[in-house]
Formats: structure tokens, C-alpha cells, sequence
């Protein structure tokens, strides 16, 4: 039998697909099954990524000091399971999580500062609880654990983490002072399109 | 508008018009979209899952630009039933297999299509015709603006749009084009092109999306970033990106019909005999001869096909829609001889 991919050199890997009660079979030469199976390799490399940066975020995020969040108050989802699945619980986990979240965004997207479109119906209800909770009183209370952590990581020589954190604590104030900026002409806005 | 309606036409945006459409099939923009303080679906009660499927529909309705819409609660209907909506590019494999509490909402165009509880409780989807990104976005635009007055959606002023995977936060956004390659591939470029993709950080996959490889020299190109930048931004920079990838594939057109023009005429002569003659034909080898004949009718080698005839093969000849077509179950070997028929009737008609 001929390879079913280059039609040219004898099949020697047979492959058997089922995919929704659909058998589908793949004979295949040595060279195409190769092939194949490095394309198959690529597809699984997302969730392999997303582990490992989730397992980065913990390391920022924790480092034995201060209570680490486990588990999302609101869904129940813990910390540990988002790492095997990949897949967060609810909205909520974002608030839950956010000290191990920020630093996964800013891996995956080169930024966690949002700059897209805004839902209509609600923005005054997100700028008010961002004025509240989120944007004050966290970030700050995150900045001091991780100027903590870059200490640590300065005096046991690590420096490559150290400078890590040192530019992620740059960013974090950087964006406590744009956020400050930005709250002001957004209302307004808003007051404009009702 | 009703299910069967289906099968008495293809979607808009196969029509094969539109800007570049010789190199682009179709530009797809899809939306993430989630209920605040409900679980996302894979973490979901039945109840809140239920729920949430009840929302959504009734807001739905509420949207003028979804009128005439049909929305379909998933769970019952069959396998080949709803392998057919995926085959239509109208939702997902994922969302077929487990189907509870889900729901799919399409309009009579097909250009508008909205998964309720996927992986996030709504993926809102528009497609066009051709290379037309800023069109898909307007329309998109419009109907996620109306949804967002209409559901809580879960939104935070930091991360933008909160998603079940983190990979998808901010925006919620993923523009594809779908770009059809064949001389790229045949003067073995398509690797370095695909290589420079990737370095830009965007993705290359296959005719179904994420998880399905290139065939038939099909390649769907999309962001990969969806924090940190303004939707119209992301979509400038696919732009950019895809204007590139579509000079090169005219300049090795070019290069294929000045140099190798004797190779070319047989490959797309033979393809297009096979597909007319051929009564035992699989969807594999379908996809590559289409690929062939669509390649030498863009380029004037085959004169008078309709494009959106060779658009519209691609899709009936998938195994859930030759047995909706039949109105019966095949065997994987049934199949193949009712793809031939069919490809050699449509052919016919086209032949003058």
C-alpha cells in the first residue's frame, strides 16, 4: 500500500482516527508519519505553554510570604486546577487570581493593559468598582510584595528574577498613573452617549 | 428560516466575491464574549449553564441586526446534523461533540453566527467574502455593541473582556483570513512565509480552525494577541500582514506561469479531469484537485467556472453534507462514490 500523504513510498505507519463515531484511517510512509507527527506536536503546544507559564505566574505571585489565594471565592475553581486545565472558572477568578494573572497576561499578550472597545451598558458600574477596589487597593498592596520578592531574589543572587521584578514593578507604577488618567474623560463620555 | 433551509444554498461569504477573492476566501472576525458572575461553561452547573442559554436567546431577539435569525438548542439534534454546521464553518468541532445546554444562533445570510456556551458563553462570529476585514469588523461591531446593552457582560477596565482562557483576554478578538496558497506551496516557499508568520506572532492553521491542519493549500491566518492593542490595531496589523503573504503568492504565480508553464497546465488539467470522470473519490484528494481547478481557473487556464461553484464543492462534498443531501447514513466507502456524483453533476451543469 502507498502512502496515503505523498502517494509515492510504502505505508508503514497505519493510523486510525474516530472522531464522532467517523473512523477515518491514515496509512503513511516512515517520512510523511514524521511529518505528521510534528504537526501534532505543534498543536498540542499551546497547553503545554499555558502550564508552564501558569507555574511562572505562582512563582511571582507566592513565594512563601502572605496568604496565597488557592481557590476563587466566587466559583470555587482552585489555583492549582487552572493550571492543569488552562481554563479559568468564572469572571470572578480575574479578581481572585489577579496576583498570579497579571504577570500570566503580560506573558501570553506582551501587556495587561486593555486599550480595546468598552461594553456599552456598563460602563459606569465597571468605573466605579474599579475606582473601589481594583485599581487602589490591590495593586499597591502587590507592588510591596514584589519589591519584597525582588529583595529576596537580590540577596540569594538571582539576578535575572530580580530584574524581572524590577521591571514589572516599573510597568505596575507606570499604569497606576495612567489608569489614574484615564478614569476622568471616560466618564465623561459616557454621560455624553446616555 | 428553518434548519433545511440550509441545504438550499451556501453561505455569503462563499460567494467567492470581494476584494483579492482570486487569493482570499474569506475574513473572519470572532468575538468572546462572557455573563459576569456565572461560571464559564466548562465549570458550569446545568442550571447555570440553562440559564445562561436562555439569556443570551432572549436577548437576541432583541437585536435588529440578528432579525429573521434561527437559534438552535443543540442537544437535539443528531451527529450528522450538527458535523453538518461545522462543516458549514458555523461553530466549532468542540461545540458538536459535547453538546448540552449549548446553543447556536445563525442568520439567514450565514455571515453572522454565535456559539452560546463554547468555551466562553458567547463566541460571536462574522464572515465575509474575500478580503474584507473592515466590513466583518463593522458588522461585528454593531451586533456585540447591541448584546453588551442587553447582557451583563463581564468586563474589567484592566484586562479588558474576562475569557475561560487567559490566551483570549482583552479584546476577546480573533481576525482570520482564510487564503488560499497553492503556488507558495508548489515553488516551496510556503515555509518561510509561514516561519515569518509566526515570528510576527500570528497563527497559521487549516480549513477548520484551531487544531486542524493546512489542506489543499488552504491556510487560515489570525492574531494570536489580543491584550494591550485596539481591536482596529490587531486588525491593521493581520492586514498588513495578509497583504504581504497575498503579493508574494502573485509574485510566485507569476513565476509559475512564465517558468513552469507546461506543469502547471497539466496539474490543473488532470485535476480537472479526475474531478469530472472520478467515481470513487476521498475528501482528501476532493480538497487537493479543487485546490488545482481553482488555481487554473484564477489564472485564465480553465476559462468560465464560477467561482463560487468551486466555493460551494468544497463544502458539499463533506461527509455531513452528502448525507443530509441523501437524507441517509453512508459508509465511509458510500461516501466516495456520492462525492464523485455529485462533483460530476455539478461540473456538467457548469460545462456549457
Amino acid at each position: 500500500m502507498l502512502c496515503n500523504i505523498c502517494n509515492k513510498n510504502q505505508a508503514t505507519v497505519h493510523l486510525t482516527e474516530i472522531v464522532d463515531e467517523q473512523m477515518s484511517e491514515l496509512h503513511l510512509c516512515d517520512e510523511c508519519a514524521r511529518k505528521k507527527s510534528m504537526e501534532m506536536e505543534q498543536q498540542f503546544g499551546l497547553s503545554d505553554l499555558l502550564a508552564g507559564l501558569v507555574d511562572y505566574g505562582k512563582q511571582i505571585g507566592s513565594v512563601d510570604k502572605g496568604p496565597v489565594v488557592a481557590q476563587c471565592s466566587y466559583c470555587g475553581l482552585a489555583f492549582e486546577d487552572f493550571g492543569k486545565i488552562g481554563r479559568l472558572g468564572c469572571s470572578e477568578c480575574y479578581t481572585s487570581f489577579s496576583k498570579n494573572l497579571g504577570p500570566l497576561l503580560k506573558r501570553i499578550h506582551g501587556s495587561n493593559q486593555h486599550m480595546g472597545k468598552v461594553p456599552l451598558g456598563f460602563k459606569p458600574l465597571v468605573v466605579k468598582k474599579e475606582k473601589s477596589v481594583s485599581a487602589s487597593v490591590p495593586a499597591p498592596a502587590n507592588l510591596n510584595e514584589l519589591k519584597d520578592n525582588m529583595q529576596k531574589a537580590i540577596e540569594s543572587e538571582e539576578f535575572e528574577e530580580a530584574a524581572r521584578l524590577r521591571d514589572l514593578i516599573k510597568e505596575m507604577e507606570l499604569k497606576a498613573n495612567e489608569v489614574g488618567h484615564d478614569k476622568e474623560p471616560e466618564k465623561k463620555k459616557h454621560k455624553k452617549t446616555k | 428560516m428553518d434548519f433545511n433551509d440550509f441545504l438550499n444554498h451556501i453561505g455569503g461569504w462563499l460567494k467567492g466575491t470581494g476584494p483579492h477573492a482570486d487569493i482570499v476566501i474569506s475574513s473572519r472576525i470572532r468575538l468572546a464574549r462572557n455573563l459576569e458572575k456565572m461560571p464559564f461553561p466548562h465549570w458550569a452547573k446545568k442550571e447555570n449553564s440553562e440559564k445562561v442559554l436562555v439569556l443570551a436567546e432572549s436577548a437576541f431577539k432583541r437585536v435588529e441586526d440578528l432579525k429573521d435569525s434561527l437559534f438552535l438548542r443543540l442537544e437535539s439534534f443528531d451527529s450528522i446534523d450538527k458535523q453538518f454546521l461545522v462543516e458549514r464553518h458555523l461553530m466549532s468541532n468542540e461545540h458538536a461533540i459535547r453538546s448540552n445546554q449549548k446553543g447556536l444562533l445563525v442568520n439567514p445570510e450565514e455571515n453572522v453566527a454565535i456559539m452560546v456556551n463554547e468555551e466562553d458563553h458567547l463566541r460571536i462570529q462574522v464572515m465575509e467574502s474575500g478580503f474584507d476585514l473592515d466590513a466583518t469588523w463593522r458588522a461585528i461591531n454593531s451586533v456585540d455593541d447591541r448584546l453588551s446593552e442587553l447582557l451583563p457582560y463581564a468586563f474589567n477596565a484592566d484586562w479588558g473582556y474576562l475569557t475561560a482562557c487567559p490566551t483570549n483576554t482583552g479584546t476577546g478578538m480573533r481576525g482570520s483570513v482564510m487564503l488560499h496558497l497553492p503556488a507558495l506551496v508548489m515553488m516551496r516557499q510556503i515555509n518561510r512565509v509561514l516561519e515569518a508568520i509566526a515570528k510576527l506572532s500570528f497563527t497559521a492553521r487549516g480549513l477548520y480552525g484551531e487544531g486542524t491542519q493546512a489542506s489543499g493549500n488552504f491556510f487560515q491566518i489570525s492574531n494570536q494577541v489580543s491584550l494591550g492593542q485596539k481591536e482596529e490595531e490587531i486588525l491593521g496589523n493581520i492586514k498588513g500582514v495578509i497583504r504581504q503573504i497575498i503579493d508574494q503568492e502573485m509574485k510566485a504565480r507569476e513565476v509559475l506561469l512564465a517558468e513552469h508553464r507546461e506543469l502547471l497546465e497539466d496539474r490543473v488539467w488532470r485535476s480537472y479531469g479526475t474531478l469530472k470522470n472520478a467515481h470513487i473519490i476521498s475528501s482528501n484528494e476532493t480538497v487537493e484537485l479543487l485546490s488545482m481547478f481553482r488555481l487554473g481557473s484564477d489564472l485564465g487556464i480553465l476559462k468560465g467556472v464560477d467561482r463560487g461553484l468551486i466555493n460551494e464543492l468544497f463544502i458539499l462534498t463533506q461527509p455531513s453534507h452528502l448525507q443530509k443531501l441523501e437524507n441517509k447514513k453512508f459508509s465511509a466507502n458510500e461516501r466516495d462514490i456520492k462525492r464523485a456524483q455529485i462533483i460530476r453533476e455539478k461540473l456538467g451543469m457548469n460545462q456549457k
